[in-house]
């Protein structure tokens, strides 16, 4: 997250400073699909890192395995895909929402099924939203200003 | 044939291909999240849109050729490609995909090696196309013209 920890802010929640790219980890394992969330949350001016999948973005989170001390990366948003081989979306959610440390983080589930009570299943597990694939810039717009709530 | 004819072309090649179902509307999306600072995002995209899709063609003969079939692979295969083509806005291979999962949830050997077949057979005709319609915006660049939306 963006400064505003000590120093002025006497809140406990983290102020996010006006200029700061929200910084998204995008996992799916899909590599179009990967190319694609890329490219629509850079173009909403968001900070992005990728995964192939969920294993591997627990590590990237300091949540996994191989995590290396010192090595945790600090996320704003993650955007993850509902069905990948392992580890599916709806598992790395419950992870994320187990962790004292990152459970705070939004998490949003994307899927190119519209299966309702899949939907429901990860809204009830804490997911900040679920969008239907293939996603639109305007899916982005809103999904941002959706963030920036969140954060403000 | 001069700059004018060959933007009339492109334009007419384009409409066709959604017009017969080729592509849909998230190809539009595509070409829209192309920018000055990513000029070849589509092609980027399409290019790489080809490499897995041979790829997971590849591996969906091989697992329908075997003596038992493994559905679950097979389907598995099928929803990546379902996947990659919906999010470029390959319309028609899409289709073809939708079709074949179900074949693969009833087991049923001789109806996905029919959707195997069609599949390649979209496959094949879109990047045909495709290619073209490249072929046709790289000539425009050429003479120095600009590709019209």
């Amino acid at each position: 997250m963006g400064g505003g920890c000590g120093g002025d802010s006497s809140e406990d929640v983290a102020v996010v400073e006006l200029g700061d790219e929200p910084h998204v980890l995008a996992v799916d394992d899909n590599l179009i699909d990967r190319k694609l969330v890329e490219k629509l949350l850079k173009n909403s001016s968001c900070k992005v890192t990728t995964a192939e999948n969920a294993p591997r973005a627990l590590d990237y989170l300091g949540l996994g395995n191989d995590t290396l001390e010192g090595t945790v990366s600090k996320v704003n948003l993650i955007i993850t895909d509902y069905c990948m081989p392992g580890m599916t979306g709806y598992e790395l959610l419950k992870k994320i929402k187990e962790s004292s440390v990152l459970k705070e983080v939004p998490v949003v589930i994307m899927s190119s099924e519209n299966i309702p009570t899949r939907i429901s299943e990860c809204l009830e597990e804490g997911a900040k939203m679920f969008m239907l694939k293939p996603l639109k810039q305007s899916d982005v717009k809103q999904l941002k200003w959706h963030l920036m709530e969140c954060r403000n | 044939m001069d700059l004018v004819q060959l933007q009339r072309q492109l334009v007419e090649y384009r409409t066709s291909l959604y017009h017969e179902g080729f592509l849909d509307a998230q190809f539009t999306q595509l070409q829209e999240l192309q920018d000055e600072n990513n000029p070849d995002f589509v092609v980027e995209v399409v290019s790489l849109f080809f490499e897995d899709s041979e790829r997971l063609l590849n591996e969906l003969t091989t697992a329908l050729e075997q003596q038992s079939v493994d559905f679950k692979r097979v389907d598995a295969h099928v929803h990546q490609l379902k996947g990659s083509s919906s999010s470029i806005g390959a319309q028609r291979v899409q289709k073809v995909c939708i079709a074949f999962r179900n074949y693969c949830e009833e087991k049923n050997v001789e109806g996905c090696l029919k959707c195997l077949q069609q599949v390649k057979h979209e496959y094949s005709l879109v990047k045909t196309k495709l290619e073209s319609m490249f072929q046709l915006e790289q000539q425009i660049l050429s003479a120095g013209g600009s590709i019209p939306m």
